[in-house]
């Protein structure tokens, strides 16, 4: 039988097991159901009121510009464009991964994503809310936000459908609506684990409600299998359409430095990269402090570490392709866009992200940098910055020295610049920290489906005995 | 296939306890040969295989999927055709009005907001969720459905076709049979 030869394999080589420790179906809801249902620790306590705090800078930054405009941030003519899109690009790119692992790896039937895709679509959702926030508030009056939509109003006025300003309404608010909708429906199955393990009234009432009444049915599981598998489908197309849509807002200007073509695909593998990152940041905390360590495995790491190493040389590419480019067109003004990247003012951000995004992710050829824990959060980390560093570099470098000499200015954050996009990490792990506290963290209803026994075919322990013996 | 009620006009439920996924498999598969009982089998994890062993059809929701993603692109294109013909037309570089290229990331957008509506809601639709009272919830034991238990749930027209189904149920595999009613 061949399942029973794999599984042998497994039990003899726990390398190759998605899930580590021996875990039956109860380990698992023991342990994923306790992180949500144990008392909560002081150390989450003092996370969420330090970033809570930072949470409220966020807000109290927005507020102030509110109440004065944009005249509070750095920007100036010709740099119109500052951290407020740098933001928006790098929080839709963290996004990215979560979709990814939920999305492309379940279609590519990847078993290996059931251990963190909960925590990573979590991440996306999050993530998306902050970036939604940025191209909000920079429009000034963001009292007229509204107009972006499609709504008929007294003016009799609307939107342009031809601008990619506008698509990223459409894209962005889709992409967070998909992603919520994803997210519950893997959600359900656990809302009933919960349901059916609470002790307290108002624990049974709130997880009944979230649960719907679902009972594990196969008539119940038939559909909802499909239904994630449609999610799957769409949400595929629409991860390399959300960024390459932001990416068109860049692309289809006249700015030398943005106009090319080959944005698109270099956008979708860098948000993937940068969002791969962050799952690794979190993932590596989480494991750390809930002792997930059966769950996310140094396996998994050493995947995700993988594909970071492929999107970070599709990124060192694209900037390679980038240059090439512009040397290759001849255009005087693209040439002197990318010799000004690398060699002009802003030379020192442009080698911050060539070592974090090119250098340092070739470190992920060794195994064991990519099964050392330490390694593995400081390069998530430096990744991070080094893709914050791209969208700086291709917002301002481009924009700070066009085609006039006379209209050159040097672009600086100034205090509220800096208190937002920090701020904006306070709200990220905010939401992050409350998820953690009240939702199960890895899909429980998926780990289990991975575990050997789970197969119909799974041959009992005797039978797995008594072909060793036979050997 | 009829659904069954006792002379009070309340479902009888026969709840069934397995003891793997390997052997609530091979039990469906038996109580789909007899082709006379209306049974569901629940289980923690969706496991494969499980409808062919039910013998249940493919899901209808990819249709129901499908016609919303429809209806929301031709919708989207809609949309933008009537705001930038009809209502609010713009010259902008001297493009046409009805410029269809520019409208595709829209279009699909739309398209894939209500195909993922249609998903989550059309499954829940076809689940007859939320459904929050259920004769099955009365049991104890079956609480351990969502954790780590299997089970094989039928519905019995009377008290003897009750018995009968008990002990059918027991004769393949079935154990800590239950009686529930609404």
């Amino acid at each position: 039988m061949s399942t029973t030869a794999k599984d042998t394999k497994a039990l003899e080589n726990p390398g190759t097991q998605l899930i580590t420790g021996n875990q039956s179906f109860h380990s698992v809801t023991e342990k994923i159901s306790g992180i949500v249902e144990a008392k909560v620790s002081p150390y989450w306590y003092l996370a969420i009121t330090i970033s809570s705090l930072l949470a409220l800078v966020f807000f109290g930054s927005i507020g102030y510009l509110v109440w004065e405009g944009i005249g509070i941030w750095g920007v100036n003519i010709p740099v119109g464009w500052g951290f407020a899109i740098i933001n928006f690009v790098f929080w839709v790119g963290i996004g990215h991964a979560g979709t990814l692992i939920s999305a492309i790896l379940f279609l590519m039937r990847q078993r290996w994503r059931t251990s963190i895709n909960r925590f990573a679509e979590a991440m996306t959702l999050f993530a998306i809310t902050c970036a939604l926030i940025f191209p909000g508030i920079h429009v000034g009056r963001l009292w007229v936000a509204y107009w972006m939509f499609p709504v008929p109003n007294q003016m009799g006025m609307w939107p342009n459908f031809r601008s990619p300003l506008l698509w990223d309404v459409f894209a962005v608010s889709t992409y967070f609506t998909a992603s919520l909708l994803f997210w519950y429906t893997g959600l359900i199955p656990d809302f009933a684990t919960l349901r059916d393990r609470a002790k307290t009234k108002w624990r049974k009432i709130i997880m009944g409600i979230l649960a719907l009444g679902w009972r594990g049915g196969n008539r119940q599981w038939k559909h909802y299998e499909l239904a994630y598998l449609i999610l799957a489908g769409i949400s595929t197309p629409l991860v390399l359409s959300v960024h390459s849509v932001v990416s068109t807002d860049f692309a289809v200007s006249l700015v030398p430095g943005w106009h090319t073509t080959i944005f698109p695909p270099y956008f979708v593998a860098g948000a993937i990269f940068s969002g791969f990152a962050m799952v690794m940041t979190l993932g590596i905390l989480a494991r750390k402090i809930f002792g997930l360590e059966h769950f996310i495995t140094v396996n998994h790491l050493d995947k995700m570490s993988k594909i970071m190493l492929v999107t970070g040389m599709m990124v060192g590419y694209a900037y390679m392709m980038e240059f090439f480019i512009a040397w290759y067109s001849g255009n005087e003004y693209e040439i002197f866009t990318f010799l000004n990247r690398a060699f002009g003012p802003y030379a020192w951000a442009y080698w911050t992200m060539i070592t974090c995004n090119v250098l340092v992710p070739q470190l992920f050829w060794f195994k064991k940098i990519r099964n050392s824990i330490s390694a593995l959060f400081v390069i998530s980390i430096l990744i991070n910055v080094g893709m914050w560093f791209e969208r700086f570099v291709i917002v301002v470098t481009s924009l700070s020295r066009d085609f006039l000499p006379a209209n050159w200015d040097y672009y600086r954050p100034t205090f509220w610049d800096i208190a937002t996009f920090v701020g904006s990490f306070g709200l990220f792990l905010t939401l992050f920290l409350l998820f953690v506290r009240f939702v199960p963290i890895i899909s429980m209803a998926e780990v289990k489906g991975v575990l050997p026994q789970a197969d119909p075919h799974h041959a009992s322990e005797e039978q797995i005995k008594n072909e060793n013996h036979a050997r | 296939m009829r659904i069954m009620q006792d002379k009070d006009n309340r479902e009888i439920y026969i709840l069934a306890e397995f003891g793997s996924a390997a052997s609530l498999y091979q039990a469906a598969e038996k109580m789909r040969d007899t082709g006379q009982y209306n049974f569901d089998c629940h289980s923690p994890f969706p496991i494969h295989g499980m409808d062919a062993a039910m013998g249940l059809k493919r899901s209808p929701l990819g249709w129901i999927a499908g016609l919303c993603a429809t209806f929301g692109a031709l919708g989207g294109v809609a949309l933008q055709w009537y705001a930038s013909t009809i209502a609010y037309p713009l010259v902008i570089s001297g493009k046409p009005f009805f410029s269809f290229q520019a409208y595709l990331p829209v279009t699909f957008a739309l398209g894939v907001l209500m195909a993922a509506g249609a998903s989550l809601f059309g499954m829940l639709g076809l689940n007859r969720l939320p459904q929050f009272h259920h004769p099955l919830f009365h049991s104890e034991r079956f609480k351990r459905v969502t954790d780590d238990s299997f089970f094989i749930s039928a519905v019995a027209a009377n008290a003897d076709e009750g018995e009968k189904l008990q002990r059918f149920l027991e004769s393949i595999g079935g154990r800590n049979l239950e009686v529930l009613k609404d």
